[in-house]
């Protein structure tokens, strides 16, 4: 952790470009997870490298979504939560009692469902990560709202209208401006859950596509329920089913030669 | 400390602050509930709830106060009940969306808001002089009426919305019709969130002061009521009364007296949040 | 013969449904008509700007100043103390507190609503004013402290209860969004959650305030019955409210022009409490819209 929140104060100091910043090693090592009686995750182990895509699937209640947030520990809110095992971000375990959960979660940016910016302007939304962080220098927080809407590509369409309310904005921009609203403040990882699902096939196109050319600069995990952009944007898939991890791979040998018959049986659809 | 490191620590100063706000409200109850009973619970016995009341704080009861407050509660409901549920049905079931059901609705609303005293006022002009029914426990009871009925008729709206949908369908695909589907399976089935409404209602009614002072209910009467035409007082009138003289034998009245108008408060409340709870779990 | 049954039924309800607006039609008239006699022995233009208010006496004065000083008085120092107090425990409760502690808690605050209020004000007579005098000495043992900071603690149940219920509403999804970005519950509050909550809580607290104005027995017991034109809360004040009762439990002529007063004072408190009410009901209209 000490790593990390040094180079945090670096970075929310100067104007160091973003794109020269390394994304982050994740490690799961024996992770469960229960929700008062419920066991979510019985027992995972898993590595993901740096600048990678690691797309996270399985029918509904396999606990993809529940290990996903166990990255940022958006878990803690929930009541009846218990976790067991360790997860170590760069070498450093998370879970442990020390971890400043807020400094964590600026590390560890979150796109969710469905979009949801907050009923403030455009400018506000993308702006209100470094507003809680105490910046109050105006022509950097403008100089970062820019760079973050242009790499979320979505600059060029709202450029005149920054003072224009999130909420008239179309579902596939709200989803990209939560995109750049998480840049913005400049995390290592980025986790998405099901960043899709709620929207038109053009808007997912144009998000899977911002997914690829993100992945030089993150370490990126998604959550889906689609196999075909699974297969198309991820380098590494995760099948889980009832709370066990099946198979973790490279995508192209899960998708054509997965090891396992239930892997195989989901893909295929004929569960799930 | 960084910025982080102090947002933090304003966060964990505002959860104190929370917690000390929450546990003043509550801890201001029970030194008050603490205090009255230090009051007043030496002064109940069995002859304060049977005495009449008298010159002379020690002799003084309270049983025509309590009478009294009977008498406006059975009124109260045998007149507010009906006339809240009828409404609340029309308007759940019936009315469609026009202009007379936004006015009833804007209406409604804003009769929620009116201070009881301003009831008192219309029940001393309407019922007392226009009606002729004098400072009667039926006049009372009438202004009451009107004061709890905007709580009945939001409480039977809110348990009518809450009934499934799937009922009502089952019911009319067998040829029943509108009120038979009302009658038989709508009101059995809101039937105890729209009772804990008019016990909650009724509970407000025990403990109105202001109205029944303007509609002229005295500070002393030598008898019980015996029917709804005899001039009464209330509970909380007569502990407002003691609570105005200066000798301390009347505040420790005063202390008992409101010991068993907040029993019986609570324990309407009680028995409202019981058929609350017996209900939500039976819609479940 | 069904039909008929069936029809009889439906207009018995609408009848009853009626009923309440014959009850605001009589409110109105009722308090109009005296009124209306009121201010034709009254100027209305005294009734405003005359400092005194002495009906009851042998130098009459008819100015409602002195009793709306004394209601707003009352009410405002009743919401200094439930606005903050009502707001911080709504925050705690729909941000902070355990679910089990919050399902608790609720309905043992909402009590503090329930508790009829002549007990109130036995409480601000008997327990808070000689509190109060060991700080304040010159205190008198009726005074507008006493009846505001008791009538504060009835309506905080109004605030907080109605500011959880606006908080609670906030979808999950704007709160997770915050947090992911390493937001503090209190930020969380106070940038996402208030916001998004406005219109609820503005509904809450324009209630209490027109409960509060509304309120009878606490003030016709703690605060006095003398009509003063002051801002000094330590001495005796009248109300709106606790004129009327005043009036009320002395033995006065109908047709009086003492009888009178009471519906002039009336309409006065009803018009003020019905403003607050009619924008209270807009703004929940309009809120509830947004949300659908």
């Amino acid at each position: 952790m000490e790593k990390l929140k040094d180079k945090k104060l670096v970075s929310a100091s100067t104007e160091d470009d973003i794109t020269s910043k390394n994304a982050s090693r994740i490690e799961a090592k024996d992770v469960k997870v229960w929700y008062d009686d419920f066991q979510a995750i019985k027992g995972i182990d898993m590595v993901i490298k740096p600048n990678t895509v690691t797309a996270f699937i399985g029918p509904s209640g396999c606990g993809k979504s529940t290990f996903l947030r166990l990255f940022n520990r958006m878990n803690d809110y929930v009541e009846g939560f218990r976790m067991e095992g360790k997860i170590k971000i760069e070498g450093n375990n998370i879970y442990k009692k020390k971890v400043n959960v807020e400094e964590l979660r600026k590390e560890i940016g979150m796109v969710f469902q469905k979009p949801n910016p907050f009923p403030k302007s455009i400018f506000e939304n993308v702006a209100y990560g470094l507003k809680i962080q105490g910046i109050k220098d105006k022509k950097f927080i403008n100089e970062r709202v820019e760079k973050a809407l242009r790499q979320a590509d979505l600059w060029e369409e709202v450029k005149d209208n920054l003072k224009k309310s999130a909420l008239a904005l179309s579902g596939g921009q709200q989803q990209r401006l939560c995109i750049a609203r998480t840049l913005a403040v400049q995390p290592s990882i980025l986790l998405m859950d099901e960043p899709t699902s709620a929207l038109d096939p053009i808007s997912t196109a144009k998000i899977e596509e911002l997914i690829h050319n993100l992945k030089e600069d993150y370490t990126i995990i998604i959550v889906t329920h689609n196999m075909q952009q699974a297969s198309r944007i991820s380098d590494y898939t995760a099948f889980f089913y009832l709370g066990e991890l099946i198979e973790f791979d490279k995508t192209r040998k899960v998708f054509t030669n997965p090891e396992k018959k239930q892997t195989e049986n989901y893909i295929t659809g004929r569960f799930g | 400390m960084n910025s982080i490191q102090k947002n933090r620590l304003k966060d964990q100063l505002f959860k104190i602050w929370g917690i000390a706000c929450t546990l003043f409200g509550l801890v201001l109850l029970v030194i008050f509930i603490g205090d009255i009973l230090i009051d007043g619970i030496g002064r109940i016995d069995w002859g304060f709830i049977t005495d009449l009341p008298s010159r002379k704080a020690e002799k003084s009861g309270i049983f025509t106060a309590l009478m009294g407050s009977i008498w406006i509660l059975l009124l109260t409901t045998a007149i507010a009940f009906p006339v809240g549920v009828a409404a609340g049905v029309y308007l759940e079931e019936y009315s469609k969306k026009n202009r007379l059901s936004a006015i009833l609705e804007i209406n409604i609303s804003n009769l929620a808001g009116v201070p009881s005293i301003i009831y008192g006022l219309l029940g001393l002009e309407v019922f007392v002089r226009i009606m002729g029914l004098g400072a009667s426990v039926l006049a009372g009871a009438l202004t009451l009426s009107l004061l709890i009925l905007p709580i009945i008729i939001v409480a039977t709206r809110e348990a009518i919305k809450a009934v499934p949908k799937s009922i009502r369908d089952a019911s009319y695909a067998l040829g029943a019709s509108k009120w038979q589907t009302i009658w038989n399976q709508i009101l059995p089935a809101s039937g105890g969130g729209i009772l804990t409404g008019v016990i909650l209602a009724l509970s407000r009614a025990v403990g109105e002061t202001a109205p029944l002072i303007v509609v002229g209910a005295l500070a002393y009467v030598p008898f019980a009521p015996s029917n709804p035409m005899d001039e009464f007082s209330v509970l909380p009138i007569q502990i407002f009364n003691w609570i105005s003289r200066p000798q301390h034998g009347f505040i420790e009245n005063a202390a008992a007296a409101i010991i068993i108008l907040l029993l019986i408060t609570f324990v309407m409340n009680g028995i409202a949040v019981y058929f609350r709870n017996k209900w939500q779990k039976r819609l479940k | 013969m069904q039909k008929i049954k069936e029809l009889v039924i439906e207009k018995s309800l609408l009848f009853s449904a009626l009923i309440t607006i014959a009850v605001t039609f009589g409110i109105i008239s009722v308090l109009a008509i005296e009124a209306f006699r009121f201010f034709s022995e009254v100027s209305i233009f005294d009734f405003f700007t005359d400092t005194q208010w002495t009906p009851l006496f042998t130098d009459k004065h008819y100015g409602i100043l002195p009793l709306l000083s004394g209601t707003l008085l009352t009410s405002f120092i009743a919401i200094s103390v439930a606005l903050p107090i009502g707001l911080s425990i709504s925050i705690y409760l729909s941000e902070y507190a355990p679910k089990s502690f919050r399902k608790t808690v609720k309905p043992l605050l909402e009590l503090l609503a329930a508790v009829p209020t002549v007990v109130y004000g036995f409480f601000a007579l008997i327990v808070v004013t000689p509190f109060l005098q060991q700080f304040i000495p010159n205190l008198s043992g009726f005074n507008s402290l006493s009846a505001g900071i008791v009538m504060g603690i009835m309506i905080i149940p109004f605030v907080s209860s109605l500011s959880e219920d606006a908080l609670h509403a906030v979808p999950k999804a704007l709160k997770e969004a915050s947090y992911g970005m390493g937001a503090t519950k209190l930020q969380t509050a106070f940038k996402v959650v208030v916001p998004a909550a406005s219109s609820g809580i503005i509904v809450s607290i324009i209630l209490a305030i027109s409960r509060a104005i509304g309120e009878t027995m606490i003030v016709a017991i703690a605060a006095g019955q003398q009509p003063r034109l002051t801002l000094d809360p330590t001495v005796p004040v009248e109300t709106i409210t606790a004129f009327i009762v005043q009036v009320s439990l002395g033995d006065v002529q109908h047709g009086s022009i003492e009888y009178r007063t009471i519906f002039a004072a009336g309409i006065t408190l009803f018009v003020f409490t019905f403003l607050l009410n009619t924008l209270s009901y807009r703004i929940r209209k309009k809120y509830q819209e947004k949300y659908e």
